[in-house]
């Protein structure tokens, strides 16, 4: 019998991956849901997506480089240095609140029919892998106008979508599970987002955190997200694009220890969702 | 061969008697924390507040491949729960089922139904959350548009849809799946006698095709006319199982050994206060047959005594009907008059075909001087109303509150059919 299914109390343990694999294709129905419903009844629709990082990038530009006068790395225009991590923010930020809220917004599918839950937090990176992709376009066409080619770095680029895809997955996981509970979650995550903005090296180098504050630096490059959008950046700009390879590491010591606890975390509360939700 | 084996299965959920407010927020976790922390004795009250609570018990069968199993039990048997279970939706807190087969669970008409999609859209969408491939799905996709009757909006999103079309939609999608095992809760409760017709039709042709299909139902019309088994819940346990025409004979019977009287005996212990107490009250339905219950033909009569306390009170007495979702369906007064110290006896007499089948709640208030209520008993009694029907072939469940026969007919004048 191709379907064999045990029901017990704790899950469904050893068939788990093999649902999430024969469910697939569900994955991206769901995914494909929300990319579509995002922008129903909206004048702009997805010009929105294009507009965001547009306006926040004049924004920064603005403030951080004619207002506050801070100098971008060597030979990169300020514009393109802010926006190439715009871009990547952009995935990281959006995915992470997607998954964070993917249970709660899916809670009327959690009390009526089951599939893998795994696999609502997963279709959830897709808006936030969209946002990054319209981006990065619009990121290409600025390079264009720069006339600034990219380096050979940019083969490196795949690996930085992967980090970034797993440290949102992660850290979203994590926060989607206690969401079910405690609807706090939901207020505390667009601070997050906002925080991290300014947190991270996106609307200044990492070079002028080295400089002017040294003593803090080895703890500022301990914030994964640095080595993320660091490592992105210099992948697009290539070599003049300050990235210390420091940063790189407890990126990826911390986004793989977050995976792997956070998805055991996930399994050992999934099947109570429905109790809370 | 059995398609399904449940050993033991149990659930537990604990119910919270932590007053009203259930810490639903961090704050109140931590602010909840504090208090106990600080106030060992309130942390103990608190844990005695909580309250195990077992949804089903115990319960063991096996079902064959193609059998077609009713399920009935009165609200709170662990109908529901079982199916819940048996879907995956939750966990049994002990036991163990094997299944063997894809399930399909409709537990609700629509499951997902995003309301910006279009019916197409949907389509896909809600093929996919119930477990069809896309290949299934294009497969039966105009089968599943024809059975609808939606083929005109299919472009339109559903938001825009009338109730009934999109109900109609959500079951049609169901209806064209095909799991080997197909759990069914409740959902001939909705759609149009016509739509009722074709779903009953569908689900028989599930049936027969040698799926097993596993049915939850309050409708016992329905479950008689799909059903070769029942299984019977009450209280979280399996109580009987077995041929359907037995199973339903013996719930009826079982849901008139309900308690429809009440007496207390001793006056000072009996409900009331210094200027009424309560002495019976009695529910007398005049049954149509031995199996003693009441449906939609039964009429009855409500008795009640009560003793008055105080001499000479001018006293009235009102008494509400309640559908089992908290509708009044009607409130009937006594006139007001004067009443020595002393029993006083009443009587309602409540006709045959006037009531919808349904659960119903009864409550009585003594009122003095047409002004001032001195005594409210809610929940006074409760009873169920069974359906009944003959010569139709429609099992939805029927609209309305009330059931009256009232003079309907239909003429045709002879004038207008020549003019």
């Amino acid at each position: 019998m191709a379907y064999r299914t045990t029901i017990k109390a704790g899950g469904s343990g050893a068939d788990y991956w093999l649902d999430l694999w024969r469910n697939r294709q569900l994955l991206w129905i769901l995914s494909k849901r929300d990319i579509s419903v995002r922008y129903k009844q909206t004048l702009l629709g997805v010009a929105w997506s294009v507009l965001r990082p547009l306006m926040t990038m004049l924004v920064m530009v603005v403030v951080f480089s004619q207002v506050a006068k801070l100098p971008p790395d060597p030979n990169i225009p300020y514009p393109l240095m802010i926006l190439g991590g715009l871009t990547i923010w952009t995935f990281f930020s959006g995915a992470f609140s997607q998954v964070s809220n993917s249970i709660v917004l899916n809670s009327n599918l959690v009390s009526k029919v089951y599939f893998p839950r795994l696999l609502m937090p997963l279709s959830a990176v897709a808006v936030g892998f969209i946002d990054f992709l319209i981006s990065l376009v619009l990121f290409i066409g600025l390079s264009f106008y720069y006339n600034y080619l990219p380096s050979v770095n940019i083969v490196f680029l795949p690996l930085f979508l992967v980090l970034t895809f797993v440290s949102a997955l992660s850290f979203g996981l994590f926060f989607s599970v206690i969401n079910v509970r405690f609807r706090d979650i939901a207020q505390l995550i667009p601070f997050i987002v906002q925080v991290g903005m300014y947190a991270c090296p996106i609307a200044y180098s990492t070079r002028l955190v080295r400089d002017s504050l040294p003593q803090y630096y080895k703890y500022y490059i301990m914030n994964p997200a640095v080595g993320i959008i660091d490592g992105f950046k210099w992948c697009l700009l290539g070599d003049n694009s300050y990235f210390d390879l420091n940063s790189l590491y407890p990126t990826i010591i911390v986004s793989m220890v977050a995976l792997f606890l956070s998805v055991a975390y996930f399994r050992k509360k999934e099947n109570t969702f429905v109790d809370y939700i | 061969m059995h398609v399904i084996t449940a050993e033991n299965i149990s659930k537990k959920y604990i119910i919270d008697h932590q007053g009203i407010r259930k810490p639903s927020s961090l704050r109140d976790v931590v602010s909840d924390g504090f208090e106990q922390l600080f106030n060992k004795k309130k942390k103990d009250s608190a844990a005695t507040r909580k309250e195990e609570f077992w949804a089903l018990k115990d319960v063991n069968f096996t079902i064959d491949r193609g059998d077609r199993i009713g399920i009935v039990g009165h609200n709170g048997a662990g109908k529901s729960t079982l199916l819940k279970i048996l879907s995956r939706i939750t966990d049994p807190t002990t036991g163990q089922v094997s299944i063997d087969g894809r399930v399909a669970s409709l537990l609700e008409v629509g499951t997902g139904f995003h309301p910006e999609l279009t019916g197409r859209e949907n389509i896909f969408l809600n093929g996919a959350i119930l477990g069809m491939n896309k290949s299934e799905i294009k497969k039966s996709f105009d089968a599943i548009v024809d059975f609808a009757g939606v083929e005109k909006f299919l472009d339109t999103p559903v938001k825009r849809y009338s109730s009934g079309m999109y109900v109609r939609l959500g079951f049609a999608i169901a209806a064209h799946l095909e799991p080997e095992i197909m759990i069914i809760d409740e959902v001939l409760a909705v759609g149009d006698a016509e739509f009722q017709k074709k779903c009953l039709g569908k689900m028989r042709d599930v049936s027969e095709s040698g799926r097993t299909l596993l049915f939850v139902s309050h409708n016992l019309t329905a479950i008689q006319a799909l059903c070769n088994k029942s299984f019977y819940f009450e209280k979280g346990q399996l109580l009987d199982q077995g041929e359907t025409s037995r199973i339903v004979t013996s719930y009826l019977s079982r849901v008139s050994q309900k308690k429809l009287e009440r007496e207390w005996a001793d006056i000072d212990s009996a409900p009331g206060n210094d200027e009424i107490r309560v002495k019976s009250f009695k529910l007398l339905p005049d049954y149509l047959d031995e199996l003693m219950h009441i449906d939609v033909r039964t009429s009855m009569e409500i008795q009640f005594e009560f003793w008055n306390m105080v001499e000479d009170a001018q006293l009235n007495l009102s008494l509400h009907l309640y559908s089992f979702t908290g509708e009044c369906i009607f409130n009937v007064g006594t006139s007001s008059q004067a009443f020595a110290r002393g029993l006083i006896t009443g009587t309602l007499e409540i006709p045959g075909h006037f009531l919808n089948d349904g659960s119903y709640m009864i409550s009585i208030m003594v009122v003095k001087d047409t002004s001032s209520v001195i005594y409210n008993m809610e929940e006074a009694l409760t009873f169920d109303v069974e359906d009944f029907r003959e010569g139709v072939t429609w099992y939805g469940k029927w609209p309305g509150y009330i059931r009256p026969q009232l003079n309907f007919s239909l003429n045709q004048p002879e004038s207008v059919m020549n003019g």
